[in-house]
Parts: structure tokens; sequence; C-alpha cells
């Protein structure tokens, strides 16, 4: 077959443009950080989930282990049951403590976790007991202006 | 109104036609090859340069608001997830409309014009299968990569205005990045409207062109027509893909 | 073979819409002959053309093209059919993305599975015949208008057809290009031979080369013979027709209301607009 400059440029275009794909994929994106080839599940029952989203990272130390799969509303206990997947590299113990917390002051939210030194791994499927709600600005704001309040009280005579 | 219903008719019908037709182009992929350079390489300067000027544009408008608040470093992740959700695929699109699908029309319409496809019917090959074919699907086939040329253009342009010239930290302007943006979300679903609009954009020119009346005035405003069309019509796609894709995600 | 017919006309009507176009057409064609169609612009020759070809369908009667009735085939039946006709479109219809030897050498390919230097052998072969051999890397715009009909009839020969359409072949020509082509249907009508079907209303260079003339007026067939016959004859229209008179059975004028109620005058003498019109018409 006859090669031709127009080919050439064909080629280039189309290498270019699957070039592109992959820095989106590998560069921008998060393909390579979490994919996981072997998972576990575990459960975590909360009182308040705060701003936690599906696709939420799960943290210990910083490092992400697992992402949110799943939130919903329990109708026995009342409260949310957030699913994670978490990567099978990462076990952690019985005792592990889950927090919900925020990344900044108006960053996203994840859940961190806690390991405690129980002897035995949770397995999959397994629920973590120990849980603390995310933190609700208006209950931080209340309590803040409560406790000023009464600073106040107790300093106002000195003055 | 009457009008319009019809003419949408003819044009189902005649894709409808072009999809049927179009095996024997594949077995000669060089039918195709000429027409993902025409389509495709020829529009490459247009979609490089607009994707960098949007992202610089992005990076800089980014900052200015971002930093009121003190988190500039998320900048990376406005001009990505802007980019690769919306912008590219919708802007590289619209650049495409008017570079490659008007001279689809164009060229078509004028063909036809000049009784090129009535002669190649008389030849016994059919210009649907021949002529057609091959552009509709050298576009189709170029739209996606282009769009994906644009956003990481963007990106690029974003990350020299904050990060080179106005001095963003550059590990985070990436690890915030990539931190939000996930790949089946945001860039499958970015590459996948790509793909709609390159269908719906070479479909129209296509139509448009084939459409088109023999005269100068005919393919002239085929080609306006062409634009105009797939100018709307990516614009209401793009809200309809929009809404069924991110419904409920985040 | 002049008792097998190629191609015969039963009784054609055809209609654009509401408008009648053919209304009632007898012809037959014998083979190895080169037959001229003639009539005013817009009196459906072309359409003549394309029914032969199956692009459009006849609203009654039949063509038949060597022995089959055209618009009764299928689509695969039909563009076997067509492989062995050539057109000559009326501004020769070249693919102008393509070069002049690519144009020649399209149908060889889209067709045949020839091997590339055979195809290359042949389209110089086809290119030798109507003398642009040395034009074959040109692209089509890079061709005057009789050359690019040139390059339209070798590409029409490509596969050896054995009947040739000419649409208005002289059309726009200087005199020696149309000469030419006058010539090269002649000519290659006989070495190949095909039969050819003329659509012209050049009726100076067709008398020269034809066998046989129809003359078509208002979708009927009003006269028909051999160049002999037509020079000769009384029939008003046919007269007309070949010694360019300006008004006859074909009026100059196309219908109107009185030309001087058009102008809002009142004539006394209706000799007057008739003076007028004539001087027009010589100019």
């Amino acid at each position: 077959m006859q090669r031709t400059m127009m080919d050439f440029w064909v080629g280039l275009f189309v290498m270019v443009g699957i070039g592109a794909l992959l820095f989106l994929g590998l560069k921008v994106g998060n393909l390579t950080e979490f994919q996981p080839e072997q998972s576990y599940v575990l459960v975590g029952n909360f009182e308040n989930i705060g701003g936690l989203k599906v696709r939420a990272p799960v943290k210990s130390a910083g490092v992400v282990v697992g992402r949110v799969t799943d939130i919903q509303f329990s109708v026995k206990t009342y409260d949310a049951v957030v699913t994670m997947r978490m990567d099978t590299h990462y076990q952690f113990p019985k005792d592990t403590f889950a927090s919900i917390l925020t990344s900044g002051l108006l960053g996203e939210q994840y859940i961190g976790l806690l390991p405690g030194g129980d002897e035995e791994m949770l397995k999959d499927g397994e629920k973590i007991m120990k849980t603390n709600s995310a933190m609700v600005l208006e209950d931080m704001i209340g309590r803040f202006l409560f406790d000023k309040a009464s600073e106040k009280k107790n300093s106002d005579p000195e003055i | 109104m009457v009008d319009s219903i019809w003419r949408l008719g003819c044009a189902a019908h005649f894709i409808l036609l072009v999809l049927l037709k179009s095996v024997p182009g594949f077995l000669r992929f060089r039918l195709i090859t000429r027409e993902i350079y025409y389509a495709g390489v020829l529009s490459l300067i247009i979609i490089l340069v607009s994707g960098l000027f949007v992202g610089m544009v992005l990076g800089l408008q980014g900052y200015e608001t971002l930093q009121k608040f003190g988190s500039e470093s998320a900048v990376g992740t406005l001009v990505a997830l802007s980019l690769v959700r919306e912008l590219g695929p919708v802007i590289a699109a619209l650049l495409f409309a008017s570079r490659a699908g008007s001279a689809i029309t164009a060229e078509i319409g004028l063909m036809k014009a000049t009784e090129q496809l009535a002669a190649m019917g008389m030849m016994a090959v059919d210009p649907i299968a021949r002529i057609v074919a091959p552009r509709f699907w050298g576009g189709v086939f170029s739209m996606p990569l282009l769009a994906a040329m644009f956003s990481v253009m963007g990106v690029f342009g974003g990350y020299l205005v904050t990060v080179v010239f106005i001095g963003v930290d550059e590990g985070s302007f990436w690890s915030q990045m990539q931190s939000s943006v996930d790949f089946r979300y945001d860039i499958v679903n970015g590459v996948i409207k790509s793909c709609f609009f390159g269908v719906v954009v070479t479909a129209i020119a296509v139509f448009e062109g084939f459409d088109a009346p023999p005269t100068a005035a005919g393919v002239s405003g085929a080609t306006t027509r062409t634009v105009v069309t797939s100018s709307l019509a990516i614009l209401g796609l793009d809200f309809v893909l929009t809404a069924f894709m991110f419904r409920g995600v985040s | 073979m002049a008792t097998d017919p190629l191609i015969e006309f039963r009784n054609v009507n055809f209609s654009y819409g509401t408008r009648p176009i053919l209304k009632g057409v007898d012809m037959s064609m014998s083979r190895g002959q080169v037959i001229a169609i003639m009539g005013g612009s817009g009196s459906g020759k072309t359409t003549l053309l394309r029914l032969i070809g199956g692009e459009v369908r006849p609203s009654a009667g039949s063509v038949t093209v060597a022995g089959q009735v055209v618009h009764e085939l299928g689509r695969n039946e039909l563009f076997k059919l067509r492989r062995k006709m050539g057109m000559l479109f009326q501004f020769g219809a070249l693919f102008t993305d393509l070069s002049v030897f690519d144009n020649v050498a399209f149908q060889m390919r889209e067709h045949t599975n020839l091997p590339e230097s055979m195809i290359r052998d042949l389209v110089l072969m086809k290119l030798h015949a109507v003398g642009l051999r040395g034009a074959h890397q040109l692209m089509p715009a890079q061709l005057s208008g009789g050359m690019a009909r040139r390059v339209a009839l070798a590409r029409s020969i490509a596969l050896d057809p054995m009947l040739m359409m000419f649409d208005e072949p002289f059309t726009g020509l200087d005199p020696i290009s149309l000469s030419v082509i006058g010539g090269l249907i002649r000519r290659l009508t006989d070495t190949l031979g095909m039969t050819s079907i003329l659509v012209t209303h050049d009726i100076q260079e067709s008398l020269r080369i034809v066998d046989y003339i129809y003359f078509l007026a208002d979708g009927v067939i009003v006269a028909h013979g051999t160049p002999d016959e037509v020079r000769e004859s009384k029939v008003p229209f046919v007269h007309q027709f070949v010694h360019g008179e300006t008004d006859g059975p074909v009026p100059f004028h196309y219908q109107a209301q009185a030309y001087s109620q058009d102008l809002g005058i009142r004539v006394e003498s209706s000799i007057q607009p008739e003076i007028i019109s004539m001087n027009t018409g010589n100019n």
C-alpha cells in the first residue's frame, strides 16, 4: 500500500489523541490512585454523617485506604449506615475507631480510622462498633457562644 | 412545524441508510483515514489554541475567586472538573461543528450541485456508501480525540497561569485535582459526551449536505444550517446528558 | 442486428409532481448507432436519459434496456445494468478531489480487482483515446471546459460500456473543442461497438455525426428521421429548429397578457408591439 503524508498525520493525530486520553486518566484523574484488585467491605453506623458523600475517601493516618460506596438511613436504629470498600492490604483491629472528619475548614469530608489494640482483625462485612459523628457547624458555634457567654460572666467583675 | 417534523424524519431515515451502508467502507479503512485527516487533523490548530486559552482564563478567574476564601490550591480541581465534564466536550464540539461540520456540508452539497453524486450513482457506485459514510465515521472517530486534546491543553493552560505565573503550589495543584476528579464519573462521562456530540454534529453535517438544494444559495444555506442546528443540538444534548450522568452523584 | 433494438420506450409518461414532462413517448434505438434526441430547453430530454439509467421511474409505460424493463429491476440488478452504461454529464461532473488519473481509474478500482499496474495501463489507454494522456497528473480544477469533458468521456468509457449517454455534450464549448468532442463520440462508438445517445440542441454538429434523430417537444416525439431526412423535412417544428428561426411553432414569447396591457398603454395600432418584439428577438 502506498504511504502518503496524510497517513502520517492521521497516525500522529490518533497517537496524540490517545495520549491525551491517557493523560486525562492518569494525571488529571485518579485512575492509578485507588483501584484495589481485592477489597473487603466494612460497615459503620454514625449518628450524624454531616456532609459525607458516596466516593469520599477513607483514610488512616492521612493515607487513603478505601472509599465510601454506600450511605443509607436505617429505620431500626435511626442513624446512618455507611458502607466502605477497603483495600485488602490494609487490615484493621476490631476496636478501630471511625470518625467523620473534614479536610481543612471548608474542605471535603472523609472517614478517618484510628486503629485500636485488639488482636483480632475486622473481617469482610463486619461492623465498626466505635464511631464518632461529624462535627456540625451549628452545634460548634452554639457551644462556642455558650462557652464565651459563661467566660464573660466569670470575668466581668474584674473589669 | 409540520415541515420540520418531515425533515427530521428524512434525516433519521438518511442516517439509518448511512449506518446500513457503512460496512463496505469499514473494509476500506483508507477512505476513512482521509476523512479523519480533513475532519480531525485540520481541526487540530483551532482546538489546541482554544483549549489553551480557555484553560488559562479558567485558571485566572478561578484563582481570583478562590483566593478570597484562601483555597487557591483548589484551582486545579476547578480547572480540571470544568474542562473534563463540560467545557472540553462542549466547546470542542462547537468548534468542530463550525470547522469540520460546515466543511463536510459544503463539500457534499457542492458534489451534489456539480452532479458528482449523480455521476457516481450512474457508475453503479452508491454515493451514500462511498462519500457519506466515510465522512460520517471520520467525524465520529475524530470528535472524542479532539475533545480529550482540548481538555489536556486546557489543564495545561490552567497550570501555566496558576502555577508558573501566579505561583500556586505545584504539588497541591495536581494532588487536589487528582483527588477530586474521578476516572469513571468525570472522565469517562466526558468522553461519552464527546462521542454523542461527534455523532450528532457529523450526522447533521452529512444530512444537510446531501439534502442541500443544488444551487449556490442552497449550499451556503445548508452550511449555515449545519452550524446553527448542531450548535443548538450540542447545547441541548449536553443538558440532557448531564442530567443523566451526574444526577445525584455529587 | 438492426431488428433487435437495444432500448425501447413504450408509451412512457412522466411527471414531476403534477407537471407532466413526458406524455406517451415511443422510441426504439438500435445497437451500434449514434442517436440524437433534440428539443428546446426544458422539453424533457434529460429526463429520458434518467429514465434509461433508472434514476427516476415512469408514471406509465416502460423503458426496456437490453431486454430488461428498467423500473422493474431490483437495486442490485439495476447497479449491474448501470455498469454496462456510461453517462457524460453536462459539465463533466469530474470528482474534484481526485486527479485526472484517479477519476478515470475510479470505476476500475470500485468494480474490479485488477492490479494497480494494469489499471495504470488501462487508464493511460483511455486517456490516450481522448488525447489527454499527458494530463493525467492534473487536477480537474486545472482543466479547461473542453478538456474536462474529454476526461469525463474517458472516465465513462473506462469499463467499455455497451451504452453511452451524453447529456448536452456540446454546451459551452468553443468550435474546436466542440468538433473534437463530436468526432470522439462518433469514433469511440464505432471502435468500441457501443450505442450512443446524445441529448443536445446543437443541430449542426449533430447532423454531422449521428445516425438518427428524434425531436421532442412538449413531452411528445414530434418528428424523427435520419440526418438527410431531417434536413429535407417540411415539419414546421423541425424546420424552425434546423434553421434556428426565432418564431414558429416554438414561440419566442413566454405566455403573457397583451404587451400594451402590461405597459399600461392604450395602443391604437396593434402592429407597434410586434415590431419591438422582433427587434429584441434578433439581437
